[in-house]
């Protein structure tokens, strides 16, 4: 079942479409579960799809689609690392090094305390930033070095 | 319209049409893999692109519309070249697996790959892999790696058959199709996507690695399932069949096959086969030489005729019957005296009979008219012949539909697929029903009633659309230009049957509609063609069974399944003295029988279906009889020769076919219509319905899609389906809760003396008061009637 908060959400995003268009409110409900639990499990795609009317096979489409959401767990942070062109030419690959060596972790693993998940990712369309990384896809954190880096888990790690 | 020139060929086509369809009208052939004429344009293969005047680069041809004067080149050399590219990037991760594929020798994209592929590819790095799947016993999804993503399968679901089970999951290189979460794909039209699939990513389970294509020979042939009359290719090696695809036919069933008709060929090659006729003798069978099968069968009536007297010889056969045999079986029945033979095997309500409007001589009765009662206008009264109303094609073109007492998806699945496609352009479709289960389109209004209150729902509509009640189902109806109103196998079934019908065509009436029935099987109309049917002095099929006769012929029956009630019709044929069973299958009635005598399908013989739109279709036989069976046809005819029956002397089903429509104009003759007012001087039929005793429910039955009829029960993929499951008893959540029992365990549900047990499941869509429990269905054979109450317990 869908929390009441996210049935809210879905219901303001619904008044954007028109009433016979409810699956355009998909990819923004499909977000709003990734936001409250960190990912998006069949069950609440099913939920979606029962919700928007949509076919499940068609959810599960978008949802494997866009790279953003996971489809399974990745921590309560889940920190993307942009691996492309520009960013691997300014040195991408060293922070990516240095963020598994300092958690442990390889790419798509989560660290034991269930607190950091490490994905990797096409262009973000920031590269005048580069290197740079995604947190929860919420916020970036651009002109990585292993200083930043130690930064941004401190950071984060203070977090509850 | 727009002139263009493809080729250097004129053609004039309307504003909109693709250059594909253009093309395909002026004779040219493009090469395509995602383009479908039945689906949306997917454009995502892009092996149909083409050089266009005037574009910079080549265009899809499926997706380009024309505009006046445009020149088209399909084999340019910057057409070919593109079409090349594409092929090699589609072989790019093709695997090379054509020697052990299924689809070799068939498959599109081996065949386009001669024309545009080169021999050696420029590709050396390494495939992808896609992983197989389980999708369902009739679908194989093995080797998805051939797969070329081009969506049809997808499109086919979601277009088509109305649900989307596949889908294209994941992106780029990744992308693969599959179910959600590895279901399985349910739908009764699934086996279409193993014909549209341009490769041999999907295949038929049955059939692979059964046969070559190009070792099959392909005959012309008529389902024998549902009312349509769907065209069948029944393809054939070694005298037997191996598979059987569509026959395109655009005012039948277009170019798909619902997956009953396409897969119960397996049923064909049952091994429940009869191949020999056999004979009870002291209790033990026997198997015999037809002559001494026959004369056992002729000695047997005459005593009876004799003795008891011809009115105590009684013929049930199936509307799955093939004209010819229902023709022959009445005249037999009637050559002996006895008009006792009827095919309305389901049917409770029979007082429509003699009350048609219009008069006219029946031909296929005896000539000084015995049998039928002289009307006040000194004809005989006119058969009442209950057929769609309309033609197929017309059905698809009605803005409004009313659809009473279907099943309407397992009970007709291509003629749904139409009523969708329809909806989509805008019809609307209402519903009153005593389920609601879901038809995969938009349905306007539902009235969802239990049995014995479907007429009150009906005469509501009538009265308002009497009234021109602009609001619910009447205000749907009444703003309509093309309506149409029908009556499904559960409203014919239906203890109120006329009464459901008198009020139907009175809506139809009142708003300048079109009113019809959903033909129960493949032969329902051409049954009433042939007047296997009592008349006025005979007894119909439900008399038989309640005032039991000395004597039995089973034309392709089984009564503990083909009956409204088959309790009663067992026990009528457990205390016959003489059962005859012609059937192609060895079935229950080894236990009650005297003689079994072995017809051949439809597959092995020749033969007419009549479709529920009156479509008369004549097919012969794919193969030859297995053993020692034989048409039906043949065994009634020498049957007839043995008891001196006059008029059976044909040589082949023609004959008996002619003989049979001699001088029937059958467009005269699909009568629907009642007399008037008989609706409202009808009794009421249903009060046995009405729950008594603690405990009573009323029963909804549903004849499964898959326990229809006797080809189909022995169809073993088609038995693996979730359609094919055991029964199960559904009712209302509060219900359940009253009994105290929880969905998911046993009750124990009872019919006069017998009861079974049956897994219960709440659906929350079921009328309160009623519980749903299948008929047709060896788990249920036990219980009485289809219709009235039963007895529900915890078990
Ligand atoms: S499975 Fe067949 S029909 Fe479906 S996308 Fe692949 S190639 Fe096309
Ligand atoms: S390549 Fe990393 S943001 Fe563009
Ligand atoms: S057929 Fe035109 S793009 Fe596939």
């Amino acid at each position: 079942m869908l929390s009441v908060q996210v049935q809210e959400k879905i219901e303001r995003e619904l008044r954007k479409y028109p009433a016979d268009q409810r699956q355009s409110a998909v990819m923004s409900a499909l977000r709003f579960v990734q936001d409250e639990k960190g990912w998006i499990e069949s069950s609440d795609m099913a939920d979606v799809a029962n919700y928007l009317g949509m076919a499940q096979m068609a959810v599960y489409e978008v949802a494997t689609f866009y790279h953003m959401y996971n489809l399974k767990p990745m921590g309560k942070h889940t920190l993307t690392v942009c691996t492309n062109l520009s960013c691997q030419l300014c040195g991408a690959e060293e922070v990516l090094g240095y963020i598994k060596d300092k958690l442990g972790i390889g790419i798509g693993e989560v660290t034991a305390d269930g607190k950091f998940g490490l994905r990797e990712a096409e262009c973000m369309g920031a590269c005048v930033e580069a290197p740079l990384l995604s947190v929860n896809n919420k916020r970036l954190c651009f002109r990585l070095t292993p200083a930043k880096v130690d930064q941004i888990l401190a950071e984060l790690g203070g977090q509850p | 319209m727009a002139n263009i020139e493809i080729d250097g060929k004129q053609i004039e086509v309307e504003n909109g049409c693709t250059v594909i369809e253009a093309a395909r009208r002026a004779g040219v052939y493009i090469p395509h893999f995602c383009y479908h004429k039945k689906l949306s344009i997917a454009a995502n293969c892009r092996m149909c692109l083409v050089q266009i005047e005037k574009a910079p680069k080549p265009m899809p041809a499926c997706a380009t519309t024309v505009a006046e004067g445009m020149k088209v080149y399909t084999a340019s050399e910057m057409a070919v070249k593109a079409q090349k590219g594409v092929m090699e990037f589609l072989l790019i991760n093709h695997p090379l697996d054509c020697p052990i594929c299924d689809q070799g020798g068939e498959c599109e994209l081996q065949d386009q790959a001669v024309g545009y592929g080169s021999s050696a590819s420029r590709f050396h790095e390494e495939k992808r892999v896609v992983l197989h799947k389980d999708i369902g016993p009739l679908v194989s999804a093995e080797e998805m790696s051939r797969c070329i993503n081009c969506t049809r399968c997808v499109r086919f679901g979601q277009e088509i058959a109305g649900q989307m089970e596949l889908g294209q999951a994941f992106r780029g290189e990744h992308a693969e199709i599959m179910t959600f979460v590895n279901g399985s794909v349910n739908s009764e039209l699934s086996g279409n996507m193993i014909d549209i699939c341009p490769v041999g990513a999907l295949t038929s389970k049955p059939f692979r690695y059964t046969a070559r294509s190009w070792e099959l020979s392909r005959r012309r042939s008529v389902s024998p399932h549902d009312s349509l009359g769907s065209n069948l290719a029944v393809q054939v090696r070694n005298n037997r069949v191996m598979r059987v695809l569509p026959i395109e036919n655009e005012d039948i069933n277009e170019c798909w096959l619902s997956d009953k008709d396409r897969f119960s060929y397996e049923g064909l090659n049952s091994n429940e086969r009869l191949t020999r006729p056999m004979l009870k003798q002291d209790g033990k069978w026997q198997e015999v030489e037809w002559q001494t099968a026959l004369e056992f069968v002729a000695n047997g009536l005459r005593q009876i005729k004799d003795g008891a007297g011809a009115e105590q010889i009684g013929a049930l056969a199936t509307p799955h019957s093939t004209l010819e045999e229902l023709y022959l079986l009445q005249k037999l029945l009637r050559g002996i005296g006895s008009h006792n033979v009827d095919f309305r095997l389901r049917q409770s309500d029979f007082s429509a009979d003699g009350k048609q409007a219009g008069t006219h001589p029946h031909p296929n009765l005896p000539p000084e008219g015995e049998g039928a009662t002289v009307s006040s206008d000194g004809g005989e009264p006119r058969q009442f012949l209950p057929w769609l109303g309309m033609s197929v094609a017309d059905l698809g073109k009605a803005d409004r539909l009313l659809i009473i007492g279907s099943f309407l998806r397992k009970d007709h699945p291509l003629l749904a697929q139409r009523i969708r496609q329809a909806v989509k352009k805008g019809a609307q479709v209402s519903v009153i029903h005593s389920t609601d289960d879901d038809l995969l389109m938009n349905v306007a209004h539902k009235n969802i009633v239990a049995p014995n209150a479907m007429a009150d729902a009906l005469a509501q509509v009538a009265q308002d659309v009497a009234a021109k009640n602009n609001a619910g189902i009447s205000g749907s109806l009444l703003s309509g230009e093309r309506v149409v109103v029908l009556l499904g196998n559960f409203a014919q079934q239906h203890p109120q049957a006329a009464q459901l019908q008198s009020l139907a065509q009175q809506i139809a009436a009142a708003t300048n509609g079109k009113f019809g029935f959903l033909g129960e099987a493949a032969n329902s109309v051409g049954a009433y063609l042939a007047h296997a049917l009592p008349g006025t002095q005979g007894m119909n099929a439900a008399t038989m069974l309640s005032s039991p006769r000395k004597a039995y012929i089973l034309l392709n029956a089984e009564p503990e399944l083909d009956c409204a009630n088959p309790q009663q019709a067992m026990a009528a044929m457990q205390a016959a003295d003489l059962v005859v069973a012609i059937s192609a299958y060895k079935h229950h009635a080894v236990d009650y029988a005297d003689v079994l005598l072995p017809s051949a399908p439809f597959s092995e013989t020749s033969g007419t279906f009549v479709s529920t739109e009156g479509r008369v279709q004549s097919f012969k036989g794919a193969v030859k009889p297995q053993g020692e069976a034989r048409p039906a046809w043949k065994i009634l005819r020498v049957l007839g020769n043995l008891l001196n029956v006059s008029g059976f002397d044909q040589d082949n089903s023609e004959a008996v076919r002619d003989a049979a429509l001699a001088s029937v104009n059958i467009v005269e003759k699909l009568n629907n219509i009642l007399n008037e007012n008989v609706g409202r001087a009808m009794p009421d039929a249903v009060g046995e319905a009405h729950p008594t005793k603690t405990g009573g429910f009323q029963r909804i039955a549903e004849v499964p899609i898959y326990s229809a009829d006797a080809v189909v029960r022995r169809a073993a993929a088609l038995q693996k389906t979730r359609d094919a499951a055991v029964p199960r008893a559904a009712m209302h959540s509060a219900e359940l809760e009253k009994l105290g029992v929880q969905p998911g365990a046993q009750v124990k549900l009872s019919q006069g003396q017998c009861c079974v047990y049956l897994y219960a499941d709440a659906d929350d869509r079921l009328p309160k008061g009623a519980v749903r429990v299948a008929a047709g269905h060896a788990a249920t054979a036990d219980l009485g009637a289809m219709f009235g109450t039963i007895t529900v317990e915890r078990a």
